[in-house]
C-alpha cells in the first residue's frame, strides 16, 4: 500500500466506533431541529460550522423557545469550552507541525475524536495525517446523518440494537486505556466524583471543565509532593 | 428561507466553538512548556473521559438526579471488564452495545 492510502485507510479504521455512534445521534438531531423549523440546507450550515453535538442539541432547542442570538452565542460557548483542555493536551503531541494543519486538525476536535487521537497518539503509532483522516472521517458523517435526518427521516429506530450506548462504550474503553498506574487510575475516580456532584448542583455541563481540572490539578500537586518527599528520604539516606 | 440572523448566529457559534479547539495549538504546540504544566496535561484525558462518563453512567433527568439502577451503569459493569480484559475498542463497543440492550429489557 502507498503511504497516503495507509494513512487514509487507518484514519478511517479508527474512525469507526466514533461513526457508528454519530449516525443515530446525527438523525435525532436533524429530526428535532426539522420539528424546530429548520431546513436541511439550514441543518447542514449548522452543522458544518459548528460541529459540535450537544451544543447544537441546545441551540435547537433554545431557538425553539425563541431564545435571542446572544444568549444562545453565549451558550455554545460555555458548552465547548471544555475542548480547550483537549486541544491543550493534544498539543503536546504535536510540536513542530505545520499552523496551517494544525488550524485544519483543530476545527474537528470533539470529546469523542480527542479520545480517540489521544489514546492512538499515545502508542507513538499515530500522527497528525492519521489524526486529520480520522477528524473528517467524524466530520463527514456527522453532516451527512443530521442533514438526512432533517429529511424527515429516523432512519434508524429510537433504542435498536443498543446503538445509543456505541458512545458510552467507546468511552468506557478509551478511559481503560488511560488508566495506566495508580496515579490516572486516582485521578480518574476523583474527576468522576467530582463531576457527578456538580452536575447534580450545576446546570448546563460546566462540570465537566471544573471537575477535570480540579482532578488534575489535585493529581499534580499530590504526585509532586510524594515525589519531593521521597527524594527527601533518599537524600538523607 | 434562511434569514440572515439564522446564518449570524450560526456563524457565531462556529467562532466561538473553534477558537477554544484552535487556540492551544497556536500558543502551546510550537514551544517547550514547563514540566508541571505537561504533567497536568497528560493527567487531563483520563480525567476529562472519567468527567463526560461517569454523570452520564449514573445520573439522569433534567435537573439531574442520582440514578444507580438503570440500564447505562448496568451495561457499563460489563463493558468495563471487558475493556480491562481484551484491551480492543471495537469488541469493547459492540459489547457495550449488546449489554445496553438486554439490561434495557429489565427496566
Amino acid at each position: 500500500m502507498s503511504k497516503l492510502k495507509s494513512i487514509v485507510f487507518e484514519g478511517v479504521a479508527a474512525a469507526w466506533p466514533i461513526c457508528l455512534g454519530y449516525i443515530p445521534l446525527g438523525f435525532a438531531f436533524g429530526v428535532l431541529a426539522q420539528k424546530a423549523g429548520l431546513g436541511p440546507v439550514e441543518i447542514f450550515l449548522m452543522s458544518l460550522l459548528v460541529f459540535a453535538g450537544s451544543s447544537q442539541f441546545i441551540a435547537v432547542s433554545m431557538l425553539d423557545c425563541g431564545a435571542a442570538l446572544m444568549s444562545i452565542i453565549l451558550t455554545t460557548f460555555t458548552v465547548n469550552l471544555r475542548h480547550l483542555l483537549m486541544s491543550s493536551a493534544l498539543a503536546v503531541y504535536f510540536k513542530k507541525s505545520s499552523r496551517k494543519k494544525l488550524c485544519l486538525f483543530s476545527y474537528g476536535v470533539t470529546d469523542e475524536s480527542f479520545a480517540v487521537n489521544y489514546s492512538k497518539l499515545k502508542t507513538g503509532k499515530w500522527d497528525l495525517g492519521r489524526s486529520l483522516v480520522l477528524n473528517y472521517t467524524a466530520n463527514m458523517t456527522w453532516i451527512v446523518s443530521t442533514v438526512a435526518g432533517g429529511f424527515g427521516g429516523q432512519f434508524i429506530p429510537a433504542g435498536a440494537f443498543g446503538i445509543d450506548y456505541a458512545l458510552p462504550a467507546m468511552f468506557i474503553c478509551l478511559l481503560v486505556f488511560q488508566l495506566n498506574g495508580l496515579k490516572y487510575l486516582f485521578v480518574a475516580l476523583l474527576a468522576g466524583i467530582f463531576a457527578v456532584s456538580l452536575s447534580l448542583v450545576l446546570t448546563g455541563n460546566m462540570y465537566v471543565v471544573i471537575a477535570s481540572m480540579l482532578a488534575a490539578t489535585c493529581g499534580t500537586v499530590l504526585h509532586r509532593f510524594f515525589e519531593k518527599l521521597s527524594s527527601k528520604r533518599t537524600n538523607d539516606e | 428561507m434562511m434569514s440572515d440572523a439564522y446564518i449570524l448566529m450560526v456563524i457565531g457559534m462556529g467562532l466561538v466553538t473553534f477558537i477554544p479547539r484552535w487556540a492551544p495549538f497556536f500558543f502551546l504546540s510550537n514551544r517547550n512548556l514547563p514540566a508541571w504544566l505537561v504533567e497536568w496535561l497528560d493527567l487531563i484525558p483520563a480525567s476529562i473521559l472519567s468527567a463526560l462518563l461517569l454523570p452520564a453512567l449514573i445520573t439522569t433527568g433534567e435537573p439531574r438526579k442520582l440514578m444507580l439502577l438503570q440500564s447505562e451503569l448496568l451495561a457499563a459493569i460489563p463493558t468495563f471488564i471487558f475493556a480491562l480484559k481484551t484491551r480492543s475498542l471495537g469488541g469493547t463497543v459492540i459489547v457495550g452495545m449488546v449489554m445496553f440492550y438486554l439490561a434495557g429489557k429489565l427496566f
